[in-house]
């Protein structure tokens, strides 16, 4: 079992939340011209590392809010979490 | 190579089985190689097979980081089908089917392939049309398909849930006879036997730290037991290949997720087909040891852990018990869990890729084990003649660029939720 901490709402199991990916996707700014390249990659690539991993997670059974999650994906330890809106250098 | 037979079993019987040849060497690794296949799991093996055998390339080395067959290759719930809609799927794995059907024979070792069939389970008149739609679609491929209503469901498989007030009652379903299951170990011993027999190097505890890559063009492998020249390189590491294609500064449409398994307690004979539950993710079948073989959803978030999480089993089994009531009384043997290479589409990638003679075997989902012989034939053609073969010419890496998806499911690129 996960223990996410939400930011809103503090530690919770990961039953309350439903997962969203990989949070670092950008998506193309809007009216910017681009290729047709960078949109299939902007919607098919993902990096998936094996290590740390910026996700967005959504706290669906709890206060509804979508947050970023840092975690380790070969052991799932979670180093931080953020809210969406927030930041991240 | 030593032939199994009942007079070998009989001749090694007289001195107490202590006699037997090895079932592949343990070599030291060359300084250079023709082709080296990277992950000895089953579809690296049955590639390395299919080189020797029908392209008559054999100075060829399997590089894998742990032990042969030690990946999803006996990690998975050992389910051979070709139920697929879409043509190229469809056609790949029936050409699949026929190799699994000769495979014993071909490899000189009992796979143990069972054809015990495979029921789809329908819960609603709009899944039963959906089935009929995907059986008449096989039918024009080929494949064997019977639309079954409940009372042919009901005599196959009567410890079902076929009360009244059910959540999801059964209305029907749709079978495919030809389908079964094999030893899954078996498959990847058998076909390491073979190519070691054939003179291919199967180098394990040998892990991949970088490749050379001059001029566009692969030249070698740097690994933990030193640096290897290859004039073709073949990765066939299902979820570890984003870790591989990091190393190349490659970012390819695929996730790795986290897939778990369960069995039961060993009971009497009861289960005579693989079952899919309708209404979810759910599939079961009774092993020859007579556990009940389960297994369901993707744990739901990138993992790289190889174990699964309890909620995961807990979801996955409550549709157990709606579908098999009688599961509630057993025992859980076991559980354990592999990584997927989970693509954008939900169909695999066998296919050259930007650097000249680098080739990619990836994005196998949930359906990497039946596949295994097609994959291994069609990505060792793939390897020997440069160019891909018309089996997967579907399964292209630049599919995403040019909106050619194969996309059996249609569920988009949330990988964790197909």
């Amino acid at each position: 079992m996960l223990y996410i901490f939400c930011p809103h709402c503090g530690s919770r199991s990961q039953n309350e939340f439903a997962y969203g990916g990989d949070a670092t996707v950008k998506r193309p700014e809007l009216n910017k011209e681009i290729s047709d390249q960078e949109w299939d990659n902007f919607v098919y690539l993902r990096k998936s590392p094996r290590g740390k991993h910026l996700e967005l997670w959504h706290h669906i059974s709890g206060c509804r809010q979508w947050i970023k999650v840092e975690r380790d994906t070969s052991t799932h330890e979670i180093f931080k979490t953020y809210k969406a809106t927030e930041l991240i250098e | 190579m030593q032939k199994y037979s009942v007079f070998s079993l009989i001749k090694n019987a007289f001195s107490d089985h202590q006699n037997w040849e090895v079932a592949w060497k343990d070599p030291t690794p060359k300084k250079e190689y023709d082709v080296i296949i990277i992950g000895g799991g089953g579809h690296g093996l049955a590639t390395a097979y299919y080189l020797a055998k029908e392209h008559n390339i054999t100075n060829v080395a399997i590089i894998e980081k742990g032990w042969i067959g030690g990946g999803n290759v006996g990690r998975n719930t050992t389910i051979i089908r070709s139920n697929y809609m879409h043509d190229d799927n469809a056609l790949f794995s029936e050409f699949g089917m026929d190799l699994w059907r000769k495979m014993s024979q071909d490899l000189n070792y009992n796979v143990m392939f069972s054809p015990r069939g495979i029921i789809n389970l329908a819960h609603s008149d709009a899944q039963m049309n959906a089935y009929s739609r995907r059986g008449n679609s096989m039918r024009l491929n080929g494949i064997d398909a019977v639309l079954l209503n409940r009372e042919e469901v009901q005599k196959r498989i009567p410890m079902a849930d076929f009360s009244d007030n059910v959540r999801f009652p059964i209305f029907g379903g749709l079978m495919q006879p030809s389908a079964g299951t094999a030893r899954h170990d078996a498959v990847a011993w058998g076909y390491a036997r073979q190519a070691d027999s054939m003179g291919v190097d199967i180098i394990q505890n040998c892990e991949v730290t970088g490749f050379n890559v001059n001029n566009g063009k692969i030249v070698g492998v740097r690994t933990s037991r030193g640096d290897m020249k290859a004039k073709k390189v073949g990765l066939c590491v299902a979820g570890s290949t984003n870790v591989l294609a990091e190393m190349l500064n490659m970012t390819l449409p695929i996730e790795t997720h986290l897939l778990q398994a369960c069995v039961s307690e060993p009971v009497k004979p009861l289960l005579d087909h693989v079952v899919t539950f309708g209404a979810g993710h759910f599939y079961c079948s009774q092993s020859d040891k007579g556990e009940m073989v389960m297994g369901g959803d993707l744990d739901g978030y990138n993992s790289y852990s190889q174990r699964g999480n309890l909620p995961t089993l807990q979801h996955v089994l409550t549709e157990g018990i709606a579908m098999f009531p009688f599961l509630s009384k057993l025992k859980m043997l076991r559980t354990w869990g592999g990584i997927m290479d989970m693509s954008m589409d939900g169909s695999p990638i066998i296919d050259k890729t930007h650097i000249d003679g680098l080739y990619l075997n990836c994005g196998w989902c949930y359906g990497g084990f039946k596949a295994t012989p097609a994959s291994g034939w069609t990505f060792a053609h793939t390897i020997a003649q440069d160019r891909v073969h018309e089996l997967n010419a579907g399964y292209s890496l630049n599919r995403f660029n040019t909106g050619d998806l194969i996309d059996e499911k249609g569920l988009g690129t949330k990988t964790w939720i197909s």
